[in-house]
C-alpha cells in the first residue's frame, strides 16, 4: 500500500485516538503535576435544625482570586507521586532504617495504600491470566472432540459466564458466598466451622475474586482457541497418528505448537485487563481485603472531595505498569514480525 | 446503560403524567429539575413537586445514590443541569466551597415567611438551604430476646456489651449484633459516631489538623472491635441493606442503624410479626460514662442552584415547597422524621427523636471532614480484622489524611 494511502485509511481512527486517548492522557498527566489551591479558610457561624456551632469554611472569594491567577492549581512536580498515597519513597525509607527483618519492612510496605493495591493487583494478573489460559484450552479442546450436534448448545453455555456482565456477574457470587447464602453455608457445613466466611478472611476473598476472574474470562480464552483448533491441520495430526503419537502428544506438539500465536493474543489482552481488574472489587464489597490501582483511582474521585491530582498521578503510575507488563510480549511479537519479513 | 436511561425516563414521564392531573401551585413558568438521593421520603418530595408541572413550567427529577459524585459538576454548569439539589451536612459543604448554591433569604421572604427558623440552615449569616428531614444512627432492639435473658433496654455501649454477652451464653444467638461497618463511608461513618459519643474532637480546634491518634482514638477502637466480636464475621461488607435484611430476617438482638431504615423495618414487608412485634427503636446509647451519645445527626434539606435564571430559582423554591406541604407529610408520616409541618412523630421516628432530645451533636460540616471520612473508611480494616493494632491503624488515617489534606490545600 502506497504511503499516501495508508495515511488517508488509517486517519479517522489516528484522529479518534488522538482526540479520546491521547488527548487525555497528557490531560492527566498535567493534572497529576499540580495540586490544588491553598484553601483559604474562615470561621463562620453555623445554625440549623440542632442549633449553632462555629464552623471553618472556605473563604470563596480568596480561593476564587487564587484560581484565577493559576487555573491549574499549584505545581508540585513529582511530589503527588512519591508521598505516602502513592510511592511513598519517605516512608519506605524510613520504614527500611528502622525495621530489623524483612518480614517487618514487607508489613510496614503492605500497610500503604499504593503497595497494597499493586501485590493485589501483580497477584491478581499473574494468577488469574496463566489459568484463564490453559483452562480456556481445556474447554476448547473439550468442546471440540464434542459429536457435532451437542456443540453448539456447549459453547453457548461455556460462554455465558462472559455474557454476564461483570458487575451482575460478582453480585450473584457475592450473594451466593455469603455465610447465608447457597455456598457459603455449604462450606460451613461441609467443614464444620460456624465462623467460616469467604467474606470476612483477607486470603478467602483473594482466592474467590481469583476464581471469580478465571470463570468470568475463561470463556474468552477458550473462544479464541475453538476458533483457532478449526484451522489445525488435519493432515499433520493424521501423520502424527500414523506415526504412533497419542492424543497428549498430538496436543503437546502439534496443537499446542499451531496455537502459539493465539496464546501470545490472549495473555496480551488478559494481561492489559486484569491489571485493571476493577468490578469484582466492587461487586464483591472486597475494598477491606483488597484493592486494586482502579479501585484507588475510583475511590479518591468518589464523595464530598473529589482528588483529581492523587487520581490522576495514580492513573500514570497504572499506564506505566501496563507498558512494563507488555513489553517483553511486545519485543517478542516485534522480533518474529521482523524475522518474517527477512 | 440503556435500561438504567429507560428507568430514568420512565420515572420522569411517570411524575409528569402524575403531575398533570393535579392542579397547578401558583407557578406561571420555569424549569424545577432536581437532583436527590433515592429514599422513599425523597420520593413522596419529588412527586409532590412534580404536581406543579403544566404547558410552562417543567419538573424532573434525577434520584439516584449517586447524587454526591455528580453535584458538583451538574451544578457547574450555565445554566446548571439541576435547579435544586438535595443534600445533607456534609454534601452541602463542597456546593458551598464552589459557590454553586445560591442564598435563599430572598424567597422565603416572599413565598414561606412562615418558615421556622430551625429549618434554616444559615451559613455565615444567609441561608444556604431548608432542611425537612432529619436522621440519626441509633439502636434498634428485640424486646422479647431482652426479656429472655431478663435484661433492661441498653442505654450505654458498656450494657449493650453486657446484653450481647448474655444472649451469646443463652445460646439465643452466636451473631447477636450488627452495625453498619462496609469497609469506607460506613466504617468511617461509625467511628465518627463512637469517637464524638468518647468526647473527641477530629480535629485540632480551629485547623485542619487532625486530632484523632490519642488515647481517645484508641478507646474508640477498642469498643468497636468489642462490638464487632458478636457481629457476623463478614461485618466489614455490612451496609444498610444488609443490616436491615439481617434485621428483618430475626438474626439480630441489637443493632446499631439508620432511623430512617426504621420504617421499612417496622411495616409487614420481608419479616415476620414475631420480629416487628418485637422491635424497638430507641436512642443512640452513650459510651465510657460520656453523657452525648454516640451519634450524629445529619439533617436532609433542598438548596437552588446559583447559575440559573431568577425565574427556575423562584418556581424550583414554590415546586419544593409545595412538595414539601403539610398533605405530603401527612401522607408519608413514616418514610421519615420530618421537620415541616404536618409531621407526627410515630414508632419509626422514636430512635431519632429521642437521639436528638439527648443533645447529640450533629455531623461536623467543615470542608475537610470529607477527607477525614475517607481516610478513616479505608484505613480502619486491618484493625478490626485483627491485622494490625490500634496505633498502628491510627496513625496510618492520620498519614492518609495528612496527605490528602496536603493535596487538597488544607494543610501546608
Amino acid at each position: 500500500m502506497p504511503h499516501r494511502t495508508f495515511i488517508w485509511f488509517i486517519l479517522p481512527s489516528l484522529a479518534a485516538m488522538i482526540l479520546f486517548i491521547a488527548l487525555p492522557i497528557i490531560s492527566v498527566v498535567v493534572q497529576s503535576l499540580h495540586v490544588e489551591h491553598e484553601q483559604v479558610l474562615v470561621t463562620v457561624e453555623n445554625c440549623g435544625p440542632f442549633g449553632c456551632t462555629e464552623e471553618t469554611r472556605v473563604d470563596r472569594d480568596a480561593t476564587a482570586a487564587l484560581r484565577e491567577e493559576q487555573p491549574l492549581g499549584r505545581f508540585n512536580g513529582l511530589g503527588t507521586y512519591f508521598n505516602r498515597a502513592h510511592l511513598a519513597t519517605a516512608e519506605i525509607a524510613e520504614a527500611w532504617a528502622t525495621t530489623d527483618s524483612l518480614g517487618a519492612f514487607w508489613d510496614r510496605v503492605m500497610n500503604l495504600p499504593f503497595y497494597r493495591a499493586l501485590v493485589f493487583t501483580l497477584a491478581y494478573t499473574f494468577i488469574v491470566t496463566p489459568l484463564v489460559v490453559i483452562l480456556g484450552l481445556a474447554i476448547a479442546l473439550g468442546v471440540n472432540a464434542l459429536p457435532k450436534m451437542f456443540r453448539g448448545v456447549t459453547i453457548f453455555f461455556s460462554l455465558l459466564p462472559m455474557i454476564v456482565t461483570p458487575l451482575i456477574g460478582s453480585l450473584v457470587l457475592f450473594w451466593m458466598i455469603d455465610a447465608e447464602g447457597v455456598i457459603g453455608a455449604t462450606l460451613q457445613i461441609l467443614f464444620d466451622d460456624p465462623d467460616l466466611s469467604l467474606k470476612a478472611s483477607p486470603t478467602l476473598t483473594w482466592i474467590t475474586l481469583f476464581i471469580y476472574g478465571v470463570w468470568s474470562s475463561a470463556p474468552f480464552a477458550f473462544i479464541v482457541y475453538y476458533a483457532g483448533l478449526q484451522t489445525v491441520p488435519e493432515e499433520t495430526l493424521e501423520a502424527a497418528m500414523i506415526d504412533g503419537a497419542s492424543r497428549w502428544e498430538r496436543i503437546r506438539y502439534v496443537v499446542i505448537p499451531h496455537l502459539a500465536p493465539l496464546t501470545v493474543f490472549i495473555m496480551l489482552i488478559q494481561f492489559m485487563d486484569n491489571f485493571r481488574v476493577f468490578e469484582p472489587i466492587v461487586g464483591f464489597q472486597a475494598q477491606a481485603s483488597a484493592t486494586s490501582l482502579s479501585y484507588i483511582i475510583y475511590s479518591d474521585l468518589r464523595g464530598d472531595v473529589q482528588q483529581f491530582g492523587s487520581a490522576a498521578a495514580t492513573s500514570v503510575l497504572t499506564i506505566i505498569g501496563v507498558a512494563i507488563l507488555l513489553t517483553p510480549v511486545l519485543i517478542r511479537t516485534w522480533r518474529d514480525f521482523n524475522r518474517k519479513r527477512a | 446503560m440503556t435500561i438504567s436511561r429507560m428507568t430514568t425516563l420512565t420515572a420522569v414521564a411517570t411524575i409528569l403524567g402524575a403531575g398533570a392531573a393535579m392542579a397547578d401551585c401558583g407557578i406561571e413558568s420555569g424549569r424545577v429539575a432536581i437532583l436527590s438521593n433515592d429514599f422513599p421520603a425523597l420520593h413522596a418530595m419529588a412527586e409532590g413537586a412534580a404536581e406543579c408541572a403544566s404547558d410552562s413550567v417543567t419538573v424532573t427529577a434525577n434520584q439516584t445514590t449517586e447524587h454526591r459524585d455528580i453535584q458538583v459538576a451538574a451544578l457547574t454548569a450555565n445554566p446548571a443541569e439541576y435547579t435544586s439539589a438535595v443534600v445533607a451536612n456534609s454534601s452541602i459543604v463542597p456546593l458551598m466551597n464552589e459557590g454553586l448554591i445560591r442564598p435563599l433569604d430572598d424567597l422565603i421572604a416572599q413565598y414561606a415567611p412562615d418558615l421556622p427558623v430551625t429549618n434554616r440552615i444559615t451559613i455565615d449569616g444567609q441561608v444556604m438551604a431548608v432542611a425537612f428531614m432529619a436522621n440519626a444512627q441509633h439502636l434498634f432492639v428485640r424486646d422479647d430476646v431482652l426479656a429472655q435473658v431478663g435484661m433492661e433496654r441498653p442505654t450505654t455501649y458498656e450494657e449493650v456489651l453486657e446484653v450481647l454477652a448474655a444472649v451469646r451464653e443463652a445460646g439465643i444467638m452466636e451473631h447477636p449484633f450488627a452495625m453498619n461497618t462496609a469497609s469506607g463511608w460506613n466504617l468511617g461513618e461509625e467511628f465518627v459516631n463512637m469517637y464524638l459519643g468518647h468526647g473527641g474532637q477530629l480535629f485540632e480546634p480551629g485547623s485542619a489538623a487532625p486530632s484523632i491518634n490519642n488515647e481517645t482514638g484508641i478507646a474508640t477502637l477498642e469498643m468497636l472491635a468489642a462490638l464487632n466480636d458478636y457481629a457476623n464475621p463478614d461485618f466489614l461488607t455490612f451496609d444498610s441493606n444488609a443490616t436491615q435484611a439481617l434485621w428483618e430476617s430475626g438474626e439480630l438482638a441489637v443493632a446499631y442503624m439508620w432511623g430512617s431504615r426504621g420504617g421499612g423495618i417496622l411495616d409487614d414487608e420481608n419479616s415476620t410479626p414475631e420480629v416487628t412485634g418485637n422491635t424497638a427503636l430507641i436512642g443512640a446509647p452513650t459510651v465510657a460514662g460520656g453523657d452525648t451519645p454516640a451519634s450524629t445527626l445529619w439533617w436532609d434539606g433542598f438548596t437552588i442552584a446559583a447559575n440559573i435564571s431568577d425565574e427556575d430559582a423562584a418556581a424550583t423554591f414554590r415546586a419544593l415547597m409545595h412538595g414539601l406541604r403539610p398533605e405530603v407529610i401527612a401522607a408519608n408520616n413514616d418514610a421519615a422524621v420530618w421537620l415541616m409541618p404536618g409531621f407526627t412523630p410515630g414508632a419509626p421516628a422514636e430512635g431519632v427523636v429521642a437521639t436528638a432530645n439527648s443533645g447529640t451533636r450533629p455531623y461536623p460540616m467543615v470542608p475537610y471532614v470529607g477527607l477525614m471520612h475517607t481516610a478513616l473508611g479505608n484505613e480502619l480494616a486491618q484493625f478490626l480484622q485483627g491485622e494490625e493494632s490500634a496505633e498502628q491503624a491510627l496513625a496510618d488515617v492520620e498519614a492518609a489524611y495528612i496527605a490528602a489534606a496536603t493535596e487538597q490545600g488544607f494543610l501546608q
